[in-house]
């Protein structure tokens, strides 16, 4: 993990490149995270794996419910010299969760899109072959989001077999 | 079915089989051959040596005794699945090892695990590949009532296929599945069910049922939309 001093210094390089990308640095749980404009995250990623972290060993979504905007995908980079992480993220809405993807810069991110896009909905522009890929094909919606409900069945046990009469048809 | 073999040698038996009883047998099985033995002793003959059955029985306890599961294993229960035949439990002492690697020979499909709405089509069409008769245990919480995974992606087995017998726990031992396909044999059998109320001797210690209507369930599905327990 780069310190603050480093993880400042990387952010300026991403700064260099395009002055609004970066919307904040923060150290939080052992974690340097760069959070980044929701259309700067080629640049950011460009500029990191330039400067030694150029294995993306994960990209993932997540749904900030309550919050806005409520859709976030984070990327996990790996210096594997050093041995040093760094991670990136950025936050799109609910009503355009366009991101570009970065499956041409790193090949392993093609599943892993994939399936943010499928579990939240996150469209990945660019991404060879966005479908979903643990859902079943005609499933709808997006279940990972915290707003879908969990689903499931009532379990019929005998303290509740009265209430769902006729179970047994 | 029961099945008594009489064994007439007389070295064996010893005591009451002399080796003249022997010769004595010898000569009415000959005559019996030639045609030669009056009727009470052709039907006392019969008696001793014939066993009469239906041939539904007949194929039923055939059947029942070589039941071979499919080599099919879903999640965590395959584990405790795969050691019902290791030198422990041995199912190969009822006639249920050979797990074949082909639907078309195999006639039980032991469902070990949870069952995703993705794989549920496949595990259907496994199913109907299967030749008649066959016969499915669903086993663990997960197959039956979706145990700890009672959410949008898990289905229960019995919403899409015939169901012969539940095997209850998280994951079931071995010995829960070999009970079970037991249970499932004495099935084929046409056994009456030897349930745990009769082997234990607990008649009447059946739950009532409560008939009051507004009692709380604990169902964690919320509504469409209801996202204040999500
Ligand atoms: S019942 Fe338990 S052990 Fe069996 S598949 Fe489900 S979670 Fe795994």
């Amino acid at each position: 993990m780069p310190d603050a001093d480093g993880l400042e210094m990387l952010a300026q390089r991403i700064r260099d490149l395009r002055a609004d990308a970066v919307i904040e640095v923060t150290h939080n749980h052992g974690q340097a995270m760069i959070e980044v404009a929701p259309d700067a995250n080629r640049e950011a990623l460009v500029v990191l794996s330039e400067q030694g972290y150029s294995f993306l060993s994960s990209l993932h979504g997540v749904d900030y419910y309550p919050d806005e905007p409520r859709l976030g995908v984070h990327y996990q980079l790996l210096d594997m010299d050093r041995v040093d992480r760094v991670g990136v993220k950025l936050r799109v809405t609910l009503d355009d969760p366009a991101v570009a993807s970065v499956v041409d810069l790193f090949p392993t991110a093609d599943h892993h899109e994939r399936e943010v896009y499928d579990m939240f909905g996150v469209v990945f522009e660019g991404h060879p072959d966005l479908r979903r890929i643990l859902m079943p094909e005609d499933y709808q919606g997006h279940p990972q989001r915290r707003d879908f409900p969990t689903g499931g069945e009532p379990v019929i046990f005998t303290y509740n077999e009265p209430q769902t009469p006729g179970w047994t048809q | 079915m029961e099945i008594i073999r009489q064994t007439v040698d007389p070295q064996v038996t010893g005591g009451d089989q002399s080796p003249d009883d022997f010769r004595i047998r010898q000569l009415r099985a000959r005559d019996m051959l030639r045609g030669d033995l009056p009727d009470s002793e052709l039907e006392q003959y019969v008696q001793e040596r014939v066993i009469t059955t239906t041939v539904d029985r007949a194929t039923a306890w055939a059947q029942s005794n070589s039941l071979f599961p499919l080599t099919f294993g879903l999640a965590c229960c395959a584990i405790e699945m795969m050691s019902i035949v290791g030198g422990r439990l041995d199912i190969a002492r009822f006639g249920f090892e050979a797990f074949r690697a082909s639907p078309r020979q195999a006639d039980l499909l032991i469902l070990s695990g949870r069952i995703s709405i993705k794989m549920a089509p496949i595990i259907r069409r496994i199913y109907d590949q299967m030749l008649d008769p066959k016969w499915t245990i669903a086993m663990g919480a997960c197959s039956s009532s979706m145990g700890v995974f009672n959410n949008y992606a898990v289905v229960p087995a019995d919403k899409f296929l015939p169901v012969a017998v539940h095997v209850p726990g998280c994951p079931p031992r071995p010995e829960a599945l070999m009970h079970g396909i037991l249970q499932l044999r004495d099935q084929i059998e046409g056994k009456a069910p030897a349930g745990s109320r009769e082997r234990y001797h607990a008649q009447g210690t059946e739950e009532v049922i409560g008939s009051d209507p507004g009692v709380v369930d604990a169902v964690n599905v919320f509504g469409a939309g209801d996202v204040t327990n999500a």
